[in-house]
């Protein structure tokens, strides 16, 4: 358009009007659905005026509970993208498989399978477990807030930027077409030119800072904060587990940074770690990446270990089984997590006495997973069990993790591996332990919890729909792939030669992928009705579940101070002692409380940080260099704020308090 | 911390559930908080050091480290590194004893030492993309590069911030909010030296002996 | 903590060590040039050891430099970062000690794994393809 190339190529880099997929229908109608559906939203949230509330009360929040919400919030938003993936790819593989062509060619499928995998573990999952952590965590130890409210905030928004970047690649531009973890030499420059791992990297490296500080601040905040009296033993197990979800966060996400600026520096700078020639070694880029995917897949499971274990002891009302075993097992989880990565390319040559060692460590770590699930059992033997939501996800877990975690042993032996590997028995076999685990596990949580943060119970019967749908629907679309899997299906093909022995197989998959998606709607449903018959679902004590551990002592939702007085703690599932050892709840004596104050400077640097993600991706050098100094200036210009904190007067405390009072007397 | 310690049973023996006679101060958690940050900092160059373990003899067919690394260049700069650390103590000692201005010299001595080390760095960068060893040439240089430079960038950031705390103690004096981020300073820049005592002895030193 | 503070401020810098409620060493003037001086010591010897072309056996020289760089990192940990097993209740100590043992396991796995893999998927000389079975 421009007369003057170079003032384009400078503005622009390699951005231009060929870079928006007109000529891909599915494309063009996915962007009209969303861009009608934004426009909607922001015509709504203009004519009621909550701009300001949404400014106010939840961006420039440091309060880890609206910051917790708003992570699930973003993670259930990204599910919608990456189901939509899934369900491409159903439809295409059960269609492929007669011989057709199918509807999407492997450009495009390429792209559906690398962002289903980057979006549903990066997220969805991580922002998940990361918002539930954040909720929990500090109203579980009798803490205000978290160690760095600020900071907070900031990996918030920070994980948000990764999600607009990888949002922005399905309309301008492309994504990568190497698979989630973009092994190299294919993700290098000479064959992925595109911008699509571009995306990829700065996406992942921007959210992984949120990731990092998020880490070391729940780390921080459960070694300080913690409520007098409560020692590390006392700790409630979802503690526990985020604890050492934290210490698996802070000790291997600096190795995905480090590896992914490596790729870059050879995309970008031309250098040679990971390129076939010039001595370059590709195969140093699958090492180092599953040195932190291993641990990843553990960070994602642990925090649903420690929801189920809130949630059994809770519903068969009895004290959990084998407390000191189960952080006995966390703690060797998390430890031998690093010593098994290599099962992840056997494949690759390293060869019999490296693959046997690496084999070994993969069926030890089998063994701590098992201590926990016997201890869950023996929670329920002879507990007085209520089948409420919560639960029933959890019963679902125990059943799908298991037979999930048992094909994982039967891949850790390496002759087994090496006819396994990369077929769709190892995808049926992660989907296995990620949807029974980590998903029902998050879930379970979700529904747990959210009276707690929202004042109301969700509807049980849309909710039992929503865990019935899933539950059938996972064995529906995942015990053929096993099968495909073992009958020599390779996994990520677009295109079969015609085998109807395939399609029937893919078929029943396909089925199942329609149950999960009615169980998505019921999900959505549940929380829809919950909110129109909020009133009736009210949670007027706060503690609907008649739970064990202090977050149950608040009001739902709590305070924004959460605790007006610090609690002391003597035992094991402290509000459970409380309870039982008449406690009284102070009536006056309020003090004023000191509180963080709220700041718009989370979202503007992680602003200026994806303005400079996307200047890298376009290679448009004066959005890069000035987003990045633009980010350092503001941070430098925010500690120049010394002002941060306030707080709130002990007559807003007391009547906070009153009212709360008030409440709990009509209930009695 | 003794002050801060609540009372687990009333007089009479009750158990007390709440802090309602004093108020709960969590120890401030920004010094181990940072701690841990630089921990993680140490497996970033863990994962560099071991990228330059495994590509460092990838010399493909081009210069190796003998051939290239100024042993004499390297020992200057260590040495501008280890006065900056020591410098950087003195005025961490000054400021303990509320000597603002004199934290302030020393913190300035300890930019002049950090920026040198800068400097001969990037002279000695240049000077070898200049004799064709840049970090495109092999994988051997491309781990140099990435992970010397990364130690390099680390010190600039560093040295941002150093400027950035002088004029911050300079406006708000050596408070606790300052104290705090002088320690977290002080950590970062002491840890900077121990990465540089790993790079010395295992690029320089071992690269020259083959 | 203002009056600990205070009281720090009347001290002379003759004390060997400053504490604190957190369990912080502060260092002295005296710890410092301890430690800068044997962290000078502990970098000319390696220095002298290369340039000099001192000691003939490639293995005793290479372990000679990372064993006086790993007694340097100490130096450095003791003197000029005050680690002790009792700053913040131990979980500083913990958390070096823990990340001491990831490096290693990058590190030592790294170069392991890799190794293996060199070996087993080196391009094949002329001769060798030549002469496979």
């Amino acid at each position: 358009m421009s007369s003057i190339p170079e003032t384009t190529t400078f503005l622009f880099g390699r951005l231009s009007l060929d870079s928006l997929p007109l000529h891909e229908p599915v494309v063009v109608a996915t962007f009209c659905g969303v861009a009608l559906g934004g426009i909607v939203l922001v015509a709504a949230l203009t004519y009621f005026r909550l701009w300001g509330y949404l400014w106010n009360e939840w961006f420039t929040s440091i309060d880890h509970k609206k910051i917790g919400i708003m992570y699930v919030i973003l993670a259930i938003i990204m599910l919608f993208r990456g189901f939509a993936d899934a369900v491409m790819m159903r439809i295409q593989q059960v269609w492929a498989s007669t011989g057709a062509e199918g509807y999407l060619n492997s450009h495009h499928y390429d792209q559906v399978y690398t962002a289903h995998g980057v979006i549903m573990i990066f997220f969805v999952a991580m922002p998940l477990v990361t918002g539930l952590m954040n909720f929990v965590v500090p109203l579980q130890i009798g803490a205000r807030d978290v160690a760095f409210p600020f900071l907070n905030n900031f990996s918030f928004w920070m994980t948000a930027g990764g999600v607009v970047l990888t949002m922005i690649s399905l309309f301008v531009g492309e994504f990568a077409r190497t698979g989630w973890l973009a092994y190299p030499p294919l993700s290098g420059i000479e064959y992925s030119p595109g911008v699509g791992v571009d995306y990829y990297i700065w996406g992942l490296q921007i959210a992984g800072v949120g990731t990092l500080l998020s880490g070391v601040n729940l780390l921080v905040t459960i070694v300080k904060m913690r409520a007098p009296g409560m020692t590390l033993m006392k700790m409630p197990v979802f503690t526990w587990t985020a604890l050492c979800t934290n210490i698996l966060i802070v000790a291997v996400f600096p190795v995905l940074t480090a590896t992914l600026a490596l790729l870059a520096l050879d995309r970008y700078a031309g250098t040679n770690f990971f390129t076939s020639d010039l001595g370059g070694n590709p195969m140093m880029y699958v090492n180092l990446i599953w040195i932190w995917g291993h641990p990843e897949v553990y960070i994602l499971i642990l925090p649903a270990f420690g929801v189920f274990s809130e949630i059994v002891a809770t519903f068969s009302r009895k004290r959990l089984f084998g407390y000191v075993t189960m952080v006995w097992a966390t703690a060797v989880i998390t430890l031998l997590s690093y010593v098994v990565w290599l099962h992840h390319f056997f494949t690759m040559g390293s060869g019999a006495s490296v693959n046997t060692f690496f084999g070994i460590t993969t069926m030890i770590i089998s063994v701590p997973t098992g201590v926990k699930i016997f201890n869950w059992l023996f929670t329920m033997y002879k507990g007085r069990i209520k089948f409420d939501v919560p639960m029933l996800w959890t019963m679902g877990f125990l059943i799908t993790f298991t037979i999930g975690g048992m094909t994982g042993v039967l891949m850790a032996v390496p002759p087994a591996d090496f006819v396994l590997h990369n077929s769709l028995f190892l995808i049926a076999h992660f989907h296995n332990v990620i949807i029974g685990g980590v998903v029902f596990g998050m879930l379970a949580g979700i529904v747990y919890w959210y009276p707690k943060a929202f004042g109301y119970r969700l509807d049980p019967f849309w909710g039992k729909m929503s865990f019935w749908f899933w539950f059938i629907g996972f064995y529906f679309a995942f015990m053929p792939l096993y099968v495909l899997g073992l009958m020599g299906v390779t996994r990520r093909l677009s295109q079969f030669e015609a085998d109807t022995s395939l399609t029937v197989l893919f078929g029943v998959a396909a089925f199942g992928v329609v149950l999960i998606a009615i169980g998505i709607g019921c999900f959505v449903l549940q929380l829809i009705v919950s909110y129109i018959k909020r009133d009736q679902l009210r949670d007027e004590t706060g503690d609907p579940w008649n739970g064990r551990t202090l977050e149950w002592s608040t009001s739902s939702p709590p305070p924004a101070y959460n605790f007006a007085f610090t609690p002391v703690v003597h035992d094991l599932d402290a509000w459970w002692d409380m309870k039982t050892r008449g406690y009284k709840r102070p009536l006056a004596g309020f003090r004023p409380i000191h509180m963080p104050k709220n700041t718009g400077a989370g979202i503007i640097l992680a602003g200026l940080s994806t303005a400079c993600g996307f200047g890298l991706i376009w290679h448009m050098w004066w959005l890069a260099i000035g987003g990045l100094a633009a980010t350092i200036v503001a941070a430098i210009v925010h500690t120049f704020n010394y002002n941060r904190d306030y707080y709130i007067p002990a007559e807003t405390v007391a009547s906070t308090e009153e009212a709360r009072t008030e409440a709990l007397a009509k209930q009695a | 911390m003794a002050n801060h310690a609540p009372s687990f049973t009333t007089p009479g023996g009750e158990p007390v559930f709440m802090m309602t006679d004093k108020d709960h101060h969590p120890e401030n958690g920004t010094s181990l908080g940072f701690w841990i940050y630089l921990m993680s900092d140490c497996l970033i160059f863990a994962s560099l050091f071991a990228t330059y373990a495994v590509l460092g003899k990838s010399y493909a067919a081009g210069p190796a480290p003998k051939d290239l690394f100024d042993l004499e260049l390297v020992a200057v700069n260590t040495a501008m590194l280890l006065f900056s650390s020591i410098t950087y103590g003195f005025a961490m000692l000054e400021a303990y004893k509320k000597n603002v201005g004199r934290t302030i010299v020393w913190l300035g001595i300890t930019g002049l030492f950090g920026a040198a080390f800068i400097g001969i760095e990037l002279y000695e960068f240049s000077h070898l993309i200049h004799e064709g060893a840049g970090p495109q040439r092999s994988a051997f240089l491309s781990a140099f590069f990435a992970l010397v430079g990364t130690h390099g960038l680390h010190v600039t950031v560093g040295l941002i911030w150093l400027v950035t705390l002088m004029v911050q103690v300079g406006k708000h004096g050596v408070g606790p909010a300052n104290m705090r981020r002088l320690s977290c300073l002080s950590m970062f820049w002491h840890f900077l030296d121990v990465i540089w005592i790993g790079v010395f002895s295992f690029v320089y030193l071992m690269g020259v002996i083959g | 903590m203002s009056a600990t503070a205070e009281n720090h401020a009347s001290h002379g810098h003759d004390h060997d060590h400053h504490h604190d409620d957190g369990g912080h060493d502060h260092g002295s003037f005296k710890s410092y040039l301890t430690g800068f001086i044997l962290s000078v010591i502990l970098t000319a010897i390696p220095f002298w050891l290369v340039m000099g072309d001192v000691i003939a056996d490639k293995t005793v020289l290479v372990l000679a430099i990372m064993g006086l760089g790993v007694v340097q990192i100490f130096v450095h940990m003791i003197y000029f970062l005050h680690m002790n097993g009792k700053s913040e209740g131990g979980w500083t100590l913990m958390a070096m000690l823990f990340t001491v043992v990831l490096v290693m396991i990058t590190l030592i796995g790294s170069l392991w794994v890799l190794y293996h893999l060199n070996t087993n998927l080196m391009p094949m000389t002329v001769d060798q393809i030549k002469n496979l079975p």
